[in-house]
């Protein structure tokens, strides 16, 4: 419990310190006023659209004013839509979400069962092969890849639809376009895109854990208790090799989220990422400030999770913690 | 009656780039039931990998290239993968030297004893606990029902290897295989490791392969020794004799080396040199570099030569047998 706590105090910090910094770092990229306002306004206009955005007032004080709408819940106020900034960012966060989990799921579920494979035969040609692709997807450029993707399975084959979310159905209350067969057509592209550096660090992770955790002793023992080799795998070698991964895949939830900004440009994924990126480019202050708050508690919270599961997993960790 | 386990010629290699690493090269013995064999030498002398061979238990890229070894009469190198899998464990279960290394880390106590059980037959989940439960309480390890709940890391290195003999001795096998189990603890938790395993041997009639590098652990407890030189054995017989009277240079060395044998203030007796490379051994007796008695003879590669209290690879056995008896 006063782990948890300590954690969301953390959290609170780490928001406040990153929100300074965003108001530095757009004051010095330029005046949203610049960018916002329409050259052909008049200097009236444009002294009273200053004022009502509040940029008229030295930073510090923009920053306290933020600061006290912010314990109020407001996240300030988009300059471009004029709307909140919140609900703006909640509005996209469930197509990135969901693009973000199929990447997950995929990275996973294709990435462990060829890492162990890798990892058991380490001098089968099946297995270089492997590890020759697992460096492919680490150093050929995402969008590149994302591009190729587009030509091979729906351009020239035809199989998946370009771009695009796809309709969107309903389950448990919740929306996403995992939920219809149309949909699912229309992830699984950026869905992969979006997964292949990750799935080839699941694969390298899942290798170097099997090629560590094989030649040990507990291992040898297994055997000599007369265990089946299916067991020793999936049981005894398995529970040892998720420990780093699923950090790495826990750490790199956030990292998809935040920066899908490429897969969603390439493929018209109606997410975040795109959200952010013209954000940017108008300098929409609130929305910025806003989606790094929120990308910041999506970081904290799933810190959190991976210590948790962590401690599910590694017996060792839960000790430590109890005897502090 | 046939032994429980016997092992002739044995020749287990490992291929390397340079040529094969020979780790066993030719050995033979035999274990009887309710008997326990001391195996004796130094690191790299094969005694490890001989009992690695017997659970079928070596991997890539060591292989048994020769010899045979029958337990219980029947020829293990015949077997199939599966019928090795089920003697493993089950007829033949082996401990390890570090216990801080034998059990898993992230699955419990009951996790890695229950599947042990349920490897070999079928058994209800709660049987199988209860088993297991008892087996912990008979090593002698304080609150088992607690203690089966509990992660390896929760035990002292004397505990854990305690629960690795347990799980050992799960399904009642007939031969209990020990790669230094005691080396790693204390002297006092090896002493009621010791009494442990006698007490097992003396209850079920199992027989027990005990390697080891410590003589001083074998004399009170191991009913026949074989000393191991350089993947061979170089001498055999009843504890009483070896110990007392051993017909080898090299066990000679051995017993000499142990402290507690020496006389105050005098220097410790040793072995000079080292144990010869196992990929290219040569043709002359392989512990002639090191051996005080060595002479022309000595070029040739001795057999094991047998007497009436067992036998020994040494051309002088009979004089290296006279001195030991000798007071220093």
């Amino acid at each position: 419990m006063v782990f948890i706590i300590r954690r969301l105090l953390q959290a609170v910090l780490v928001a406040l310190v990153m929100s300074v910094l965003v108001f530095a770092g757009v004051f010095a990229i330029g005046n949203p006023a610049d960018i916002l306002i329409d050259p052909e306004a008049t200097q009236a206009e444009r002294l009273r659209l200053i004022q009502q955005l509040g940029l008229d007032r030295p930073l510090y004080e923009q920053y306290f004013i933020f600061l006290g709408n912010l314990l109020q819940g407001d996240f300030g106020t988009s300059f471009v839509f004029n709307r909140p900034a919140l609900h703006i960012i909640f509005e996209r966060m469930p197509a990135t979400l969901e693009l973000a989990f199929a990447a997950i799921f995929i990275a996973v579920v294709i990435g462990i069962p060829l890492g162990l494979w890798a990892g058991l035969r380490p001098n089968a040609v099946s297995s270089k092969a492997i590890m020759a692709g697992s460096i492919l997807g680490f150093s050929l450029p995402n969008f590149w890849q994302g591009i190729m993707l587009i030509l091979l399975f729906s351009v020239t084959l035809g199989w998946l639809p370009v771009t695009g979310r796809g309709p969107v159905g309903e389950f448990l209350g919740m929306r996403s376009s995992l939920f219809t067969l149309e949909g699912l057509r229309h992830i699984a592209l950026p869905a992969f895109n979006l997964a292949v550096g990750l799935l080839a660090l699941v694969i390298r992770l899942t290798r170097a854990g099997t090629l560590e955790v094989m030649p040990q002793d507990f291992i040898r023992f297994a055997r000599a208790k007369g265990l089946r080799e299916r067991r020793i795998i999936f049981i005894h070698l398995l529970r040892n090799i998720l420990i780093p991964v699923v950090t790495v895949v826990g750490m790199s939830f956030g990292g998809l989220i935040a920066f899908a900004v490429v897969t969603e440009t390439i493929f018209a994924w109606p997410g975040m990422g795109k959200l952010i990126i013209d954000s940017i480019n108008v300098l929409d202050r609130p929305i910025i400030v806003a989606y790094l708050m929120v990308i910041v508690v999506v970081f904290i919270t799933l810190n959190l999770i991976v210590d948790i599961l962590y401690s599910i997993i590694d017996p060792r960790i839960r000790l430590e913690e109890a005897g502090q | 009656m046939s032994a429980l386990l016997e092992i002739a010629d044995l020749q287990t290699h490992f291929l390397a780039e340079r040529g094969a690493v020979k780790a066993v090269d030719g050995v033979s013995f035999k274990v009887n039931r309710g008997e326990v064999l001391a195996v004796v030498g130094e690191s790299g002398s094969g005694k490890s990998v001989t009992g690695l061979s017997v659970m079928g238990l070596i991997g890539k890229p060591g292989k048994i290239v020769g010899g045979s070894m029958r337990f219980q009469g029947q020829d293990l190198s015949a077997l199939s993968p599966e019928a090795m899998r089920q003697l493993r464990g089950n007829r033949i279960a082996m401990i390890f030297q570090d216990p801080m290394m034998t059990l898993n880390p992230v699955l419990r106590v009951d996790t890695q004893m229950i599947e042990t059980l349920r490897a070999h037959r079928k058994i209800s989940r709660k049987d199988a606990w209860t088993i297991c439960r008892d087996a912990l309480a008979r090593v002698g390890i304080p609150a088992p029902d607690e203690r089966m709940r509990s992660y390896p890391h929760q035990f002292s290195g004397g505990m854990r290897q305690r629960v690795a003999i347990a799980i050992a001795l799960l399904n009642d096998p007939d031969l209990l295989i020990a790669d230094e189990p005691t080396t790693a603890l204390d002297v006092t938790i090896q002493a009621q490791i010791l009494a442990l395993v006698q007490g097992l041997v003396a209850e079920r009639g199992m027989g027990v392969m005990w390697v080891t590098h410590d003589l001083s652990v074998v004399a009170g407890f191991a009913d026949r020794v074989v000393v191991m030189y350089a993947g061979e054995v170089v001498e055999e017989g009843p504890v009483d004799r070896v110990i007392s009277r051993p017909a080898h240079p090299y066990t000679l060395g051995l017993i000499g080396s142990v402290p507690s044998r020496n006389k105050r203030g005098a220097p410790l007796m040793q072995i000079p040199g080292s144990t010869p490379s196992p990929v290219n051994r040569g043709t002359a007796c392989r512990f002639k570099p090191r051996c005080r008695f060595a002479r022309a003879k000595c070029e040739d590669h001795p057999p094991l030569i047998e007497s009436a209290t067992g036998a020994s690879r040494c051309w002088f056995h009979e004089e290296v047998a006279l001195e030991s008896r000798e007071p220093a």
